[in-house]
């Protein structure tokens, strides 16, 4: 990307932009997937923040155990679906609240990610590699643009999956139901619990790849301040997407594209505010959900069941 | 008899067994590790609360977690969960360091109640927009609140590395520091400075007058029912905008501490955790004011024993964010058995399913 901003001058900036838009993104994209099912049971897991940032340990220790990024990537996924599991069954317990569990999964996952991923700060693990879709071009500039993670197209086609299957799936519509309404759900003679519980283990699991993504490919380490936000900004984005899978495609590459505004701009020689930049995207979010939400009336497309949107 | 003593105590046994338990977890956990769980309680035992030099590390640590705790349980009043406490920290250090500079000057007293409230200022301004957004425009606080933390870090950030840096302050950027005459001094006695009697005073304010006030219970009757108050004529929007406001000056309140009586500077330093340990502080606390504050030296213990870990163990400094995690989840978990933990055997076993459907219906 720093190629191809210095290249084009003030051009590159847009293409830089672009680039970044596809490649920040792709955590937001699978988070908000992973959300977006939870939320349709009618939970809510806002601890996302803290298995993003477990799974981007794990799957950077996992990749620098095994030698191989993708079986890292399975690591994070499978610590993620743990962390789903403990919050789906702590959920499930009465006059328990997901909010606050989220919020201590939060604060848990984060303390124990740094508590293990300690060793793991020095070593050089084997990166994630991407496919270079911008072999049509002879221009070094939309090559390196177009060099894009095999994860962000699996989140593309699994958000059309999900757009499909809440649709016209009978596991989608039973995971609606439960999100919407859990007497109806219980008066059809579901499950709702063990339902909500796989949703949030679902969820878990994409944020963890989420996270082994930013371990493993862009920025391509492992540090404490790695993850900032972005699964918070996950959760807000799916409220913005209102549930929809295709939206939240959308909506990842929007808020791709503000976190990329910051690094495209420093490296086409633009440094003053370098701080604000990096904050456009949590600016952007705050800016959408006061856009999107509005007083005393419930959120169009909202399960009935969140707690989140009374 | 005895047994209304029993459910009187309930809350309290729960915190002390779940606790318990989180600590046999962390325990296991240790083991795991190759540590014996014995001597790592000892090192916290002792770095917390063994010696007098370790009691002062520990309030040094407490006192703004009494004030982020509060910024968490003011809010929790009125039924909001706020947990922005990080960045509203940050904002109240930046605008404290920035009225210290503006000041200067001044007699000592005058600069330094300056800066403790700007810094109550800017965090009441930062947390009042939650709440001020969760009203008007029904945005949820805590998602709200944790980007506005985000934003308020960037900042500092911003104007310590920028447009307010010191020349001087060179590989740890910083605002130009605080003479030495206008700093927050010592408590007599003690190597713990003034913020630590201001936390304690602010929390024992706080619960005085949500006890015993006629604003404790309008908060409360918010909280738990809005329709509710609004009937009984209460502004309800006003309420809750004003209790985000209030925990807000807290935090802020705790950064301009950390600047007048610690760092002498706004800068990344004062970003260290303070604002999230201050929800587990509230959330311990059973968002009990009161209960904040030997809760935070209980946690300020904790914190203070890492260094320890660390030293004399070798094991990383995020173990004590590990035994904090366990005993937040536990903890939460343990209200499950909120009620039932001495009076399981009389409710009827039939009515047993009604309480699951009603709360999931509501």
């Amino acid at each position: 990307m720093t190629d191809a901003a210095s290249g084009l001058g003030w051009w590159g900036v847009p293409l830089a932009v672009l680039a970044g838009a596809i490649r920040v993104s792709t955590p937001f994209l699978l988070v908000s997937l992973g959300e977006c099912i939870t939320e349709k049971s009618g939970r809510i897991n806002l601890g996302l923040e803290g298995v993003l940032i477990m799974g981007a340990m794990s799957g950077y220790g996992a990749s620098l155990a095994s030698g191989s990024p993708w079986l890292g990537v399975l690591a994070a996924g499978a610590v993620g679906a743990l962390l789903g599991l403990l919050h789906g069954i702590l959920c499930s317990l009465r006059r328990v609240n997901d909010i606050a569990i989220g919020i201590a999964i939060m604060l848990f996952g984060t303390g124990l990610a740094f508590f293990l991923g300690k060793p793991l700060v020095q070593p050089q693990a084997p990166m994630l590699t991407s496919l270079p879709l911008g072999f049509w071009s002879d221009m070094p500039q939309v090559q390196s643009a177009l060099q894009i993670n095999p994860l962000f197209l699996i989140g593309v086609a699994l958000a059309v999956v999900l757009h499909f299957a809440f649709r016209y799936t009978r596991w989608g519509l039973q995971l609606r139901i439960v999100g919407d309404s859990e007497m109806a759900a219980k008066a059809l003679g579901y499950q709702v619990i063990p339902v909500r519980i796989f949703a949030t283990i679902v969820g878990g699991f994409l944020a963890g790849v989420g996270g082994a993504f930013l371990s493993l490919y862009y920025p391509g380490s492992w540090n404490e301040g790695l993850s900032s936000g972005q699964g918070i900004i996950a959760v807000a984005l799916v409220i913005f997407a209102r549930w929809e899978p295709m939206r939240c495609l959308w909506a990842s590459l929007l808020f791709g594209g503000a976190g990329a505004l910051g690094p495209a701009l420093q490296a086409a020689g633009f440094s003053g505010g370098y701080y604000l930049f990096n904050a456009a995207p949590y600016v952007l979010t705050l800016v959408i959900l006061i856009a999107t939400c509005a007083p005393n009336q419930k959120l169009s497309g909202a399960p009935g069941e969140l707690s989140l949107v009374r | 008899m005895s047994n209304r003593i029993l459910q009187k105590s309930e809350p309290f046994l729960l915190l002390v067994f779940a606790m318990l338990a989180a600590m046999l977890l962390f325990a296991m956990f240790v083991a795991v590790l190759g540590q014996s769980p014995l001597a790592v309680y000892q090192l916290l035992y002792e770095g917390g609360f063994g010696s007098a030099f370790a009691w002062q590390n520990t309030l040094l640590r407490a006192s703004p977690l009494i004030l982020t705790g509060l910024a968490v349980a003011i809010p929790a009043q009125a039924g909001m969960v706020m947990i922005g406490g990080e960045g509203v920290l940050a904002l109240g250090a930046l605008l404290g360091a920035i009225a210290g500079l503006m000041l200067d000057g001044l007699p000592p007293l005058m600069v330094q109640s300056g800066i403790l409230l700007a810094g109550m200022f800017a965090g009441a301004c930062w947390s009042g927009i939650s709440g001020w957004l969760r009203n008007y425009r029904g945005v949820n606080e805590t998602i709200s609140s944790l980007l506005l933390s985000y934003i308020g870090i960037a900042l500092l950030n911003h104007f310590v590395e920028g447009p307010l840096k010191d020349p001087a302050s060179l590989n740890k950027p910083s605002t130009r520091p605080l003479a030495d005459s206008y700093m927050i001094g010592n408590l007599p006695g003690m190597d713990v400075h003034y913020g630590l009697l201001i936390g304690v005073v602010c929390a024992l304010v706080a619960w005085l007058l949500l006890k015993y006030t006629t604003v404790g219970f309008s908060l409360r009757i918010v909280g738990g029912n809005p329709r509710a108050a609004m009937m009984a004529g209460l502004r309800v929007n006003r309420w809750i905008v004003l209790a985000a406001a209030a925990g807000g000056a807290a935090a802020g309140l705790a950064g301009a501490i950390e600047v007048a009586a610690v760092q002498g500077a706004a800068s990344a330093s004062v970003i260290s955790g303070y604002g999230y340990a201050g929800i587990l502080v509230a959330f311990l606390a059973r968002q009990n004011p009161l209960a904040v504050i030997p809760v935070a030296i209980l946690i300020g213990g904790i914190n203070a024993a890492g260094g320890m870990l660390q030293r004399r163990l070798e094991m990383p400094d995020a173990s004590v964010l590990v035994l904090q995690g366990i005993v937040f989840v536990l903890v939460l978990g343990s209200d499950t058995l909120r009620g039932r933990l001495f009076s399981k055997m009389e409710v009827p076993a039939g009515n047993v399913a009604m309480p699951v459907l009603t709360e999931g219906a509501k």
